[in-house]
């Protein structure tokens, strides 16, 4: 960066659904000072730039590259490669692109079972000709190209090297404007920047820590889904058979979501230290269940266990319902048979 | 490579109990399927999911784990959390397409060396029908990298993206 040049920010989505977008907005008239900082580069939202404009770049042209969403299309993947090549610091923006988010809930089923149910199958497509989008159609005036729709959803780490990770889905915007200032301050005056590969834009302690309900020791006799009971006010989800993902999930939003009755959906990802955040989670539900005692007949505990665990409802999904590209085993195994959810 | 499939066994027996019952079903010359590689900790309590998840991942075809009977545990109950533990993971891993067959639970206390050795036979032969599991390479791998339109024949090229 030359002297009286405005910084380059530049912000991408892949497989998203844009709230990361408006999570920025939500900064409010601070947006302004974004503006007032940074020249923006590239940022299809708000800005028209075209992929042969960033192509244009020279590397490294981008000071800060905000990317969010998962990679699910191959257009995702090329993208994510030229913003790497193309900017100086690349940031994980938000569930998606940092561990997979809701895009890669679809690695419990697979790309064909996908197409099956959105294009042939489901009780609204009207597609008696079976039509299904292809990669390649040969036209008179020439080939049409689409993007090729992967079977497996990943995060942007498993693409390309990034440099930091903001987690969240969204990411709150107060965590997102204290980055952008630390950003800032690295840029104008020279400080340090946090050392590569930081979590950043987020607290290294529990959602439970920041979380104002009263907490007792838990013995969890069943589970309930949210439309099954009125949770009691003031007093933890989890006591009352409620999931809440609070005790394996990284702190930082505030624990929004349980103050107003929900539990944590776990969008903040892993503690540190942590590698599967759905494992860690299911070791800590398992221990707090209350079912069965050591006195006991062993048939009798082990139906009375059996019966509890049959009331939570799709442990995989709700487990993983945020991390699953970046989980210990990635995705199912169910590559040829029936999706989850599918519909025929 | 081999053409021949020996399931790989991880075995996580208890220190108190199992992992006794596989040291008298040795000493007293059981004959059993070697398939077993034991593993001892404190207690079957500690055998977090990620080191299940973690063995499937990285090669094993199955999982044993093996602690006290119900009420005969020394920590008085870290079992039955075992047992919780089990039942929840059992349920999330057939939503990942894994067979129940490939995560198995027993008691054996340290005077059932023969109840070890059956389970660790029964378990082989299971393992053996079913066939490997071999993550890395069909699911993370293989699978991962294919892209509908190959899998559903539309395309002629075979799209596949390195990683």
């Amino acid at each position: 960066m030359t002297e009286n040049q405005k910084p380059k920010f530049a912000m991408y989505w892949a497989a998203s659904c844009g709230g990361c977008e408006i999570s920025v907005l939500n900064i409010g008239d601070k947006i302004l000072e974004v503006d007032a900082i940074f020249d923006i580069a590239f940022w299809p939202v708000a800005a028209d730039f075209k992929y042969e404009d960033v192509r244009a770049y020279p590397d490294g042209y981008i000071d800060l590259c905000l990317f969010n969403g998962a990679i699910r299309t191959s257009e995702n993947e090329e993208i994510a490669h030229l913003l790497r090549q193309k900017s100086k610091v690349l940031v994980a923006f938000g569930a998606c692109a940092s561990e997979g988010g809701i895009p890669a809930l679809a690695n419990l089923t697979n790309s064909k079972a996908i197409f099956r149910t959105a294009y042939l199958n489901n009780p609204s497509t009207d597609n008696p000709d079976g039509i299904v989008p292809k990669t390649l159609v040969k036209m008179p005036e020439g080939e049409l190209h689409i993007p090729s729709f992967y079977n497996t959803v990943k995060n942007l780490e498993q693409i390309v090297d990034v440099d930091y990770t903001i987690p969240g889905c969204p990411p709150e915007p107060h965590q997102i404007w204290a980055v952008l200032q630390v950003v800032v301050a690295a840029f104008k005056n020279g400080a340090a920047l946090p050392p590569k590969g930081s979590i950043i834009g987020a607290e290294n302690v529990a959602v439970c820590k920041e979380c104002d309900l009263e907490k007792h020791e838990k013995q969890i006799q069943r589970f309930y889904r949210p439309y099954e009971i009125t949770p009691e006010p003031g007093l933890c989800l989890l006591e009352q058979g409620l999931l809440c993902l609070g005790p394996a999930t990284r702190g930082g939003c505030g624990a929004l979501c349980p103050k107003v009755g929900m539990g944590c959906r776990g969008c903040y990802g892993a503690l540190e230290g942590v590698e599967d955040q759905g494992a860690r989670f299911l070791a800590a539900i398992s221990s707090v269940t209350d079912a069965g005692t050591p006195k006991e007949d062993e048939k009798e505990i082990e139906r009375k266990v059996s019966a509890a665990m049959d009331t939570l409802a799709d442990p995989a999904g709700t487990f993983y319902r945020f991390s699953m590209a970046r989980s210990l085993l990635i995705r199912a195994k169910n590559s040829n048979g029936l999706g989850k959810g599918e519909v025929i | 490579m081999s053409d021949t499939y020996e399931p790989v066994i991880i075995g996580f027996l208890c220190n108190w109990c199992s992992y006794r019952a596989a040291d008298l079903a040795g000493t007293a010359r059981l004959h059993y399927s070697p398939n077993m590689r034991p593993i001892r900790v404190m207690c079957s309590g500690r055998v977090e999911p990620d080191l299940v998840l973690k063995a499937l991942r990285e090669g094993a075809d199955g999982v044993l784990i093996a602690g006290c009977h119900p009420g005969e545990c020394h920590y008085i109950e870290g079992n039955l959390k075992t047992l919780r533990r089990y039942e929840l993971l059992k349920r999330m891993l057939s939503q990942f397409g894994v067979e129940e067959e490939r995560l198995q639970i027993i008691w054996a206390s340290a005077s059932e060396g023969s109840a070890l050795a059956e389970a660790v036979d029964r378990m082989t032969e299971r393992l053996r029908v079913l066939g490997p599991l071999r993550w890395h390479e069909t699911v993370i791998q293989g699978n991962g990298h294919l892209s509908a339109e190959v899998e559903m024949g539309i395309t002629a090229d075979p799209v596949t993206e390195e990683v």
